[in-house]
């Protein structure tokens, strides 16, 4: 006796979260009841392996059938196929667009092609994940990356119009969006210890100030122009960030912001000798990252520059946070008081960012 | 010309892809009635094709309106080339055409095609306007309203059931058709559909004529079947019953009394009561002579000849006075002659109906069935025969021209059934029968038609119009409210017509009762039932040898008897096993295979507290001196004594005792009978009657003499009961629980075996089949697990035989969550206690979101998703088994709007700071959604997709129908030549079913309904050719579309409309005498 045929279909669409999440991990039929069997599933319900089996099937199959509907989330709002409440349509998403951090980290920043996707064999290996979940995941990335890439207006938004994700789902996928499209380099050695959750942070502050949405009016040229608002860094910005490079450059005015800083800073920082001896180079190196922005190479090298300019040598010194946050604060601040410097706009968008983005990038 | 319909297609969604070049389809859109169509423009490189298009009028006979289905056809344009179908739309216009129901049909249909499933949706709005026809010839039946549900309608008020009304028609199987060689699946498959549909409406109207006739307004209970019969042709037939209904909230008195058949085209003559409550006066029409007069002439004269035969089988009923009871007796005759004079006019004194307003029922004899094999090649039609000869060939016939007479062969059929069962009802002193049904099971030429019902006498009252009421009026007042006496014997028990065990009535200790009570109604509101019920089924296999034509038949025949003694007996093992001693809504089902017959009986046994305690199940051995053998007797006698114990516990079935003084001994034959008549006969007027006499004592005796039986005690113990929580029945609702809550689940679910190996015995077959049926049910009770404490109701099955080796079983049921807390007041067993126990985190699951909805959502700040999924994945691998399918599709799920992490932190903490959340809770706020996004943009609560409830059920727990909208009788091919991509064949059926559920939503939607009930799976006729990658399934599926307001939002309306006063579920209609 062999089943040919078995299935169950409910009027309202029954979702299982936890086959789900075994499906979404990419679990063969066969390994999520291995899995279920177990978790204690057959003792709690009485059940047999068999009951387990066909009810595993059914779900794959909803899953299977929903997964085209999940592509474009809105078309599972209103297609008529599975009824399905509106709390579990949003569960369905949400789950469907979730990540793993261990995969969101190795491809982060990477050009989302095909190419990177013949490596998703190694990614899959390195991390655990499952080739199937690798792959949904990328495919998602890739999905939302080309319907949001060519749309005006804010990045979040559109995720969350044409994806229906929350909030913080959306976040996340705005700096993925922004990381593939910028091909920020986030996978040298130096930046392992970086989180997900520390460049999505890094990404959201450049989107918010860096970006021509930033300015929060359109493009010059609004027809040839055909940069999109959120996703590309302002060009003019980074075009005029060379003339921040007056800080270093001119001696005098580099001796100036150390002695301001210095004062501002003495006797309240733990550090200070350290700082002392070590301003020039800081100093230097900041603004010399501002001021190679303008190459493509640099831009992709942004986080390994600022790490290697000024995270490791805070690190090596052994800064406490405290002392780097009163450090970047009076390090911005007192430009201000330098009275030859004439881009305080300037360096105020840029290292307003900047200064976050250190803070969040500062640790173990 | 007295009708115009007007049609207007606004617009497209969600088309396919038809042009791979531009990714875009350049769609219109073909309107089709009768023989006029219409076209839209085309909309240019769309996926979502805004046509708002004029209106399209169709100016039509309203016969015509009733038999075409509108026909949309959604096209690609092609300039080159011929434009390709995107899919059809078709269209009931029915519902339109009475005048209470739906006033336009608008919304959005999902666009099918018989080859690819739904691709896209399109909104249409249709609207009828009829003029007035004052044409007394006419062959229309516009205004009399069809419903499936099998009592009367909730909102509405019998004021007369007229009786049996029934058609067929029949016509030649497109997919039989020559011209089938040439074309496409495709426009095979669409050529079947459209004739099917346009059958449907034709016999629709024809049985609407009847009624009309009959001076009925509407048709309950109405049954249509499709008989595939392959070559020889497609039967569609219908049965239901005439009714005379008022509409309850509406003031009646409004209408003047109309009883001339030639009335106004949307008003139904309704019976001209001006207050609902009071049953009186109304310028009746002698009703007796019209229903006589009405009698379809076709069968008539068959009939006459036949009767004959059965006046000798008739016992004499009508000379039962003075036997019976003491004071019943004269009562009981004076009710029957009454009634008779009512019924005998009658050709079929048959209802479809299961349930009955209060005091319909007055007693119940028992199960009355009828069976009989036809040889389908063998058409009674001379013409038929004369032309076909020896080939095979339909070639150059105009099959048209000796079709015509075929219904009478069909009609003859069932005619011939139906005579038998009128028979056996008379020969139980009932001149009634109830809850009938008819069924066939078709296997290659061969074919089997069954007819069951169960034999009742019935209170004239309904049946005729005032006349006698006056007299009956105080006699049924001081008879009716004993609450048992339906269980009384109709039938004299000086002159039974089989031995019987009768006690008086545990009840009214006036009476005689039966030991044991079969019936196929559901059980009577007013029936005082112990304990709860439970589902009850018998199964059985039967191989047969392969044979052609007579012999095959033949073969059946002297099988059947057979199977239906061993169904039976099963079934009477397992009631007795349940300790339970009445059967409702009995269901054998008989199917026909190649190589062997299935029999599936399935029922809800109850402890009737009028019947007497059914005794214990004995075990006897044929070789008393084998000591090994003794002890395994004894040992098996032991395991049934405990497994009726634990199911007495397990239904709460705690009958008080009685000391036998006061019942009296049993009275004349101490023999087990149960009140099954059954017969056989193969084209022949022959009445087999089968003895089912069984043992000699009180106890039940199973002899154990051969490994048959051996095996029927262990099927008997291999049936596991449902896991703790839940409940299961086929009746509408389960006996013993009351307190259900809103939340159902209704589902399909299908499953195929292939049997193993070719020279099977019939023990492997049994143990094949009842495995497949238990191991269903168990696969159903884990998928709802999550709805414990839950009832699955209106369990349906049945049982195919598509091929040689495959078995396939279809089961549709509703799983409805019932208030345990409740439950608990009425009992406090170990198990209700362990169930509690079980049930409490799903509780809380299921109450939480309420919660969240109503506080701390709008408060709390959203947490951040990603960790929660982090968190979650890590300790996934699985999570507990309780977190389980969560099927919280109650109503406050529905507004719940999103953030599904947060529930799930929600859940924690109320289930660690241990807050209770109470069932008020649930009851607050109605509506109210989305209010609490902190973001624009997540819209998941603004979906446009209403939600449509489906159930088997005639009612929805916690809600009031307030309007029937028309009935959804629906019939779908699908076929694929891709079945391998499709996922197979479980992907294919799966995706398929899903497709026909969303097609009957769309309609219900687009009629202005949120529910359909009744609902029946009809037909799920799946096959499939795996090795030429193809399959194709039929499915036919039938409901109420209907109108529903939840009660709690009902007491906010009500101050409003403080007349509408329709009946809760379980009790409808209304007596007053």
């Amino acid at each position: 006796m062999t089943s040919e045929l078995d299935i169950f279909v409910g009027n309202t669409t029954l979702i299982d979260e936890d086959v789900y999440r075994l499906w979404l991990d990419g679990y063969s039929v066969t390994d999520a009841v291995a899995l279920r069997v177990r978790s204690g599933i057959l003792e709690q319900t009485g059940a047999t392996a068999a009951v387990l089996q066909s009810d595993t099937m059914d779900h794959y199959r909803t899953f299977h059938m929903l997964e085209r509907l999940l592509h474009a989330p809105p078309k599972l709002l209103h297609q008529l196929i599975f009824q399905i409440p509106p709390s579990r349509q949003a569960l369905l998403i949400e789950r469907y667009y979730a990540f793993d951090e261990a995969f969101v980290r190795e491809v982060l920043g990477k050009k989302l092609s095909k190419g990177t996707k013949k490596d998703l064999d190694d990614i899959s290996t390195k991390t655990g994940i499952t080739l199937k979940s690798c792959r949904r995941q990328f495919d998602n990335f890739k999905r939302v990356f080309k319907v949001v890439e060519e749309m005006r207006g804010s990045l979040v938004d559109n995720i969350q119009q044409h994806f229906l994700l929350s909030d913080r789902l959306a976040r996340d996928y705005a700096a993925i969006v922004f990381f593939a499209n910028n091909r920020f380099e986030t996978g040298k050695k130096k930046l392992q210890y970086l989180s997900f959750g520390d460049f999505a942070f890094c990404a959201e502050l450049m989107i918010q100030n860096w970006t021509l949405g930033a300015v929060g009016e359109a493009p010059t040229v609004p027809d040839s122009q055909m940069d999109d608002m959120d996703m590309d860094l302002d060009k003019e910005f980074l075009q005029d960030l060379k003339e921040l490079k007056v800080l270093v450059a001119d001696k005098d005015l580099l001796d100036l912001h150390k002695s301001l800083v210095c004062t501002a800073l003495r006797g309240k920082l733990g550090v200070f000798s350290e700082m002392e001896a070590n301003f020039k180079n800081l100093s230097r190196g900041l603004v010399n990252v501002a001021a190679k922005l303008t190459h493509n190479k640099d831009v992709r090298d942004l986080f390994v520059d600022l790490v290697e300019k000024f995270v490791e040598p805070c690190r090596s010194d052994h800064w406490p946070l405290s002392d780097v946050r009163f450090f970047l604060s009076q390090y911005a601040a007192s430009v201000h008081s330098l009275d030859g410097f004439r881009h305080q706009t300037l360096w105020d968008r840029y290292m307003g960012t900047l200064r976050g983005c250190l803070l969040r990038l500062y640790h173990d | 010309m007295p009708g115009k319909l007007k049609v207007k297609i606004v617009a497209g969604r969600h088309l396919p892809v038809m042009d791979r070049a531009s990714d875009l389809t350049d769609a219109f859109v073909e309107v089709k009635f009768g023989n006029t169509t219409f076209k839209t423009d085309v909309y240019l490189k769309s996926l979502n094709p805004q046509w708002n298009s004029e209106w399209f009028k169709f100016e039509v006979d309203d016969e015509d309106l009733q038999d075409e289905p509108l026909q949309i056809t959604v096209l690609d344009h092609d300039t080159y080339s011929a434009n390709d179908a995107i899919g059809k739309v078709y269209i009931d216009i029915d519902p339109l055409l009475y005048s209470e129901a739906a006033t336009v049909i608008s919304g959005w249909f999902p666009i099918y095609d018989t080859i690819h499933g739904i691709r896209g949706e399109i909104n249409v709005v249709v609207k009828v306007d009829l003029f007035n026809d004052l044409n007394r010839f006419r062959q229309s039946s516009c205004g009399v309203k069809f419903f499936c549900t099998t009592s009367i309608p909730k909102c509405y008020r019998a004021v007369i059931i007229h009786g049996f009304v029934e058609e067929l028609v029949v016509n030649e199987d497109p997919e039989y058709q020559w011209i089938d060689r040439i074309r496409t699946p495709r426009a095979s498959n669409e050529a079947r559909q459209r004739l099917i549909s346009l059958m449907s409406g034709e016999l629709q109207r024809k049985i609407g004529l009847k009624v009309l006739e009959m001076r009925g307004n509407a048709v309950v209970g109405y049954l249509q079947c499709f008989d595939l019969e392959g070559e020889s042709g497609l039967v569609v037939r219908a049965i239901g019953t005439a009714c005379t209904l008022d509409k309850l909230s509406s003031p009646a008195a409004f209408l003047p009394a109309c009883n001339s058949p030639s009335k106004e085209m949307k008003e139904i003559p309704f019976n001209e009561d001006p207050n609902p409550n009071t049953h009186s006066s109304g310028p009746s029409t002698p009703l007796k002579n019209q229903t006589y007069s009405f009698s379809p002439s076709k069968s008539y004269s068959r009939q006459s000849s036949s009767s004959d035969t059965d006046l000798s089988l008739t016992p004499k009923t009508g000379m039962g006075s003075g036997s019976a009871g003491k004071e019943g007796g004269p009562f009981k005759a004076l009710l029957r002659q009454q009634t008779q004079s009512a019924l005998e006019q009658r050709e079929f004194p048959f209802f479809t109906l299961t349930a009955f307003p209060p005091g319909f029922l007055v007693h119940v004899g028992g199960v009355v069935s009828a069976r009989s094999v036809k040889l389908l090649d063998r058409i009674h039609n001379p013409a038929f025969v004369g032309i076909m000869g020896n080939t095979r060939s339909y070639k150059l016939l105009d099959w048209n021209s000796f079709n015509s007479d075929e219904p009478e062969t069909r009609d003859a059929w069932w005619a011939e059934i139906r005579q038998e069962i009128k028979s056996h009802a008379k020969a139980l002193g009932c001149h009634a029968v109830v809850g009938y049904s008819e069924s066939t099971s078709i296997c290659e030429e061969v074919c089997i038609l069954s007819a069951s019902g169960t034999a009742a006498v019935l209170n004239p009252r309904f049946l005729q119009d005032g006349t006698v009421e006056g007299c009956l009026e105080q006699r049924l007042e001081e008879n009716l409210p004993t609450r048992c006496g339906f269980c009384h014997i109709p039938y004299d028990e000086l002159n039974m017509p089989f031995p019987a065990h009768l006690t008086y009535c545990y009840n009214c200790r006036k009476q005689k009762v039966p030991d044991v009570l079969f019936t196929t109604i559901d059980l009577p509101t007013d029936a005082t039932v112990i304990g709860k019920g439970c589902l009850i089924q018998a199964r059985l296999c039967r191989l047969k040898k392969k044979a052609q034509a007579e012999a095959n038949a033949t073969a059946i025949s002297n099988l059947l008897p057979f199977m239906e003694y061993e169904v039976h007996t099963q079934l009477m093992n397992k009631l007795k096993l349940k300790g339970m001693n009445a059967l409702f809504g009995l269901r054998i089902q008989i199917t026909v295979g190649e190589n062997m017959l299935m029999g599936l009986a399935s029922a809800t046994g109850v402890y009737l507290a009028a019947l007497p305690t059914p005794g214990g199940i004995q075990i006897a051995g044929k070789t008393p001196n084998d000591g090994s053998y003794e002890q395994h007797i004894s040992h098996m006698q032991k395991k049934i004594n405990d497994t009726i114990a634990k199911n007495k516990e397990l239904y709460e079935i705690n009958p008080p005792e009685i000391s036998e003084e006061i019942i009296g001994s049993p009275i004349p034959e101490p023999r087990q009978r149960s009140r099954l008549l059954r017969s056989q006969s193969e084209s022949s007027d022959e009445v087999t009657e089968l003895d089912l006499s069984h043992g000699k004592k009180d106890a039940f005796v199973l002899e154990i003499d051969d490994t048959d039986a051996m095996e029927d005690v262990h099927s008997l113990l291999t049936d596991v009961p449902p896991p703790s929580g839940f409940y299961s029945c086929n009746t509408e609702i389960m006996p013993g629980i009351n307190n259900w809550t809103s939340e159902i689940q209704m589902f399909t679910s299908v499953r195929v075996i292939r049997l193993s190996s070719l020279n099977l015995t019939n023990q492997a077959l049994n143990k094949n089949f009842n495995d497949l049926c238990e191991n269903l049910l168990k696969s159903l009770y884990f998928k709802l697990r999550s709805m414990i404490p839950c009832c699955l109701c209106h369990v349906n099955f049945t049982v195919s035989l598509p091929e040689d080796e495959l078995i396939q079983v279809t089961v549709t049921a509703v799983a409805i969550t019932f208030d345990k807390n409740q439950a608990l007041q009425t009992t406090k067993t170990h198990v209700e206690k362990s169930l509690q126990r079980a049930s409490t985190d799903n509780e809380e699951l299921l109450q939480f979101p309420l919660e969240l909805c109503s506080d701390s959502l709008p408060s709390h700040p959203l947490p951040p998703a990603k960790e929660h999924l982090e968190s979650a994945s890590s300790n996934s691998g699985i999570p507990a088994a309780q977190r389980a399918t969560s099927v919280d599709y109650s109503s406050f799920a529905d507004r719940c709007s999103s953030w599904i992490e947060l529930i799930k932190l929600k859940a924690q903490t109320i289930r660690r700071g241990s807050i209770k959340t109470t069932v008020t809770v649930e009851k607050a706020s109605p509506v109210g959604d989305g209010n609490f996004r902190n973001r624009p943009a997540p819209p998941c609560a603004n979906s446009t997709v209403g939600v449509v409830k489906m159930t088997p059920l005639s009612f929805i727990p916690g809600a009031k129908i307030t309007k029937y909208l028309g009935i959804i009788n629906m019939f779908f091919i699908r076929e694929t030549t891709s079945l391998r991509e499709e996922g197979g064949v479980s992907g294919f059926l799966h995706a398929f079913i899903a497709e026909v559920f969303a097609m009957v939503r769309a309609h219900v939607a687009a009629l202005g309904g949120n529910a359909v009930v009744s609902y029946i799976m009809k037909q799920c006729v799946f096959m499939e050719n795996p090795n030429k990658n193809q399959a194709q399934c039929l499915i036919n599926v039938s409901g109420d579309a209907v109108v529903f307001v939840r009660e709690s939002d009902l007491e906010v309306v009500s101050t409003q409309q403080p007349t509408a006063n329709c009946q809760s579920s379980g009790t409808e209609g209304e007596v007053t005498t």
